[in-house]
């Protein structure tokens, strides 16, 4: 799925810079050197993100999670789900698996969509990157309204299935 | 001394960094290995989609003048750029940090700050190879449910995102 999905965007940007080379070279290269001149500038912060990452990962396993998550409902496994969905920064091919895992647990939904919600919308991994971006106040204003929006959904989806 | 100190400290990090995974791999200390690991896949994960992502913003930044893309994404764009917005974050794939790129391109070629938000917001939770995931581990009921209770709410916090950042002088960084 995760190749798959690398091949099509790869042959998508090579078409692209094709096209624009027949059309207009010149622009085409100085597209080509701004695209370049991002990708350096952020390069060693991405690397930087992706160890914090890894070390994440490693922190907290996929069999700590399903052991706490599992069996925690109420407040404390909706509280549990949305901290430990925003420390981690699990991708989805890992963590779909988790999550099918603890439904068939019998974790609640709330929990669940709350733990799946936080690893996708707020990252405490990520924010030193996103504070490069958007500074630390905006940054952390969009993780806090993000981490907001995940307990409600979780709570919604429980009342929803 | 603590300016120079600053100024690298992107790069100590990541030295120290490969200094503990070669001592891992040396020594065979575990918890190493399996941090590099996790490492590797999020590199490959990484090579294979930033570099591409810079093309076309490049391209993207070369190719379409603001004007163009102001009227359609921009202050008084409402609805149809609000949708513009979802449906370019679920065309999308990868990890949240290719989105901040993406953002800055979209926010200097005058998408505003609301638009901004709703496609972060998008892309982390509606991009279309998740669904695709997300259906086949926990089921169509749970996936709709999902993302109809996100969507008005990240289109909410691009709203409050707004309000809030208005008078604020707001930016993003190209890096």
């Amino acid at each position: 799925m995760m190749i798959n999905n690398a091949v099509i965007f790869i042959v998508v940007s090579i078409v692209l810079t094709f096209v624009s080379f027949l059309l207009d070279k010149k622009k085409t290269i100085a597209g080509l050197r701004k695209g370049l001149k991002m990708f350096k500038g952020i390069a060693v912060p991405f690397l930087n993100i992706l160890i914090l990452v890894s070390l994440a990962l490693y922190l907290i396993p996929q069999t700590l999670i399903i052991k706490y998550l599992g069996v925690n409902s109420g407040i404390w496994g909706l509280t549990l789900a949305a901290v430990i969905g925003s420390i981690a920064a699990i991708p989805g091919f890992i963590s779909y698996p988790i999550a099918a895992t603890l439904i068939g647990q019998g974790a609640t939904y709330t929990t669940v969509a709350t733990f799946m919600t936080t690893l996708m919308m707020v990252g405490i991994v990520t924010f030193p990157l996103e504070a490069k971006y958007f500074g630390k106040k905006v940054a952390a204003l969009r993780n806090g309204s993000n981490f907001i929006a995940a307990i409600i959904i979780g709570l919604f989806i429980g009342l929803l299935l | 001394m603590n300016n120079l100190l600053a100024k690298h400290k992107q790069y100590i990090w990541l030295a120290c960094y490969l200094v503990a995974t070669v001592l891992s791999l040396l020594l065979g200390f575990n918890p190493g290995k399996a941090v590099f690991s996790n490492f590797t896949q999020f590199f490959i994960e990484m090579v294979t989609f930033i570099p591409f992502l810079f093309i076309i913003v490049g391209l993207l930044d070369v190719w379409f003048p603001r004007e163009k893309i102001e009227k359609h994404i921009g202050q008084d764009s409402g609805i149809k750029g609000i949708f513009l917005m979802i449906i370019l974050a679920m065309l999308q794939a990868g990890p949240i940090y290719g989105a901040f790129p993406v953002a800055y391109i979209l926010f200097k070629k005058g998408a505003s700050i609301r638009n901004v938000f709703i496609y972060l917001g998008a892309f982390s939770s509606v991009k279309i190879p998740m669904l695709g995931m997300e259906i086949g581990y926990l089921g169509v009921g749970f996936t709709l449910a999902r993302t109809l209770v996100a969507l008005p709410l990240f289109v909410a916090i691009g709203y409050f995102m707004e309000w809030y950042l208005k008078d604020k002088n707001f930016r993003i960084n190209s890096l």
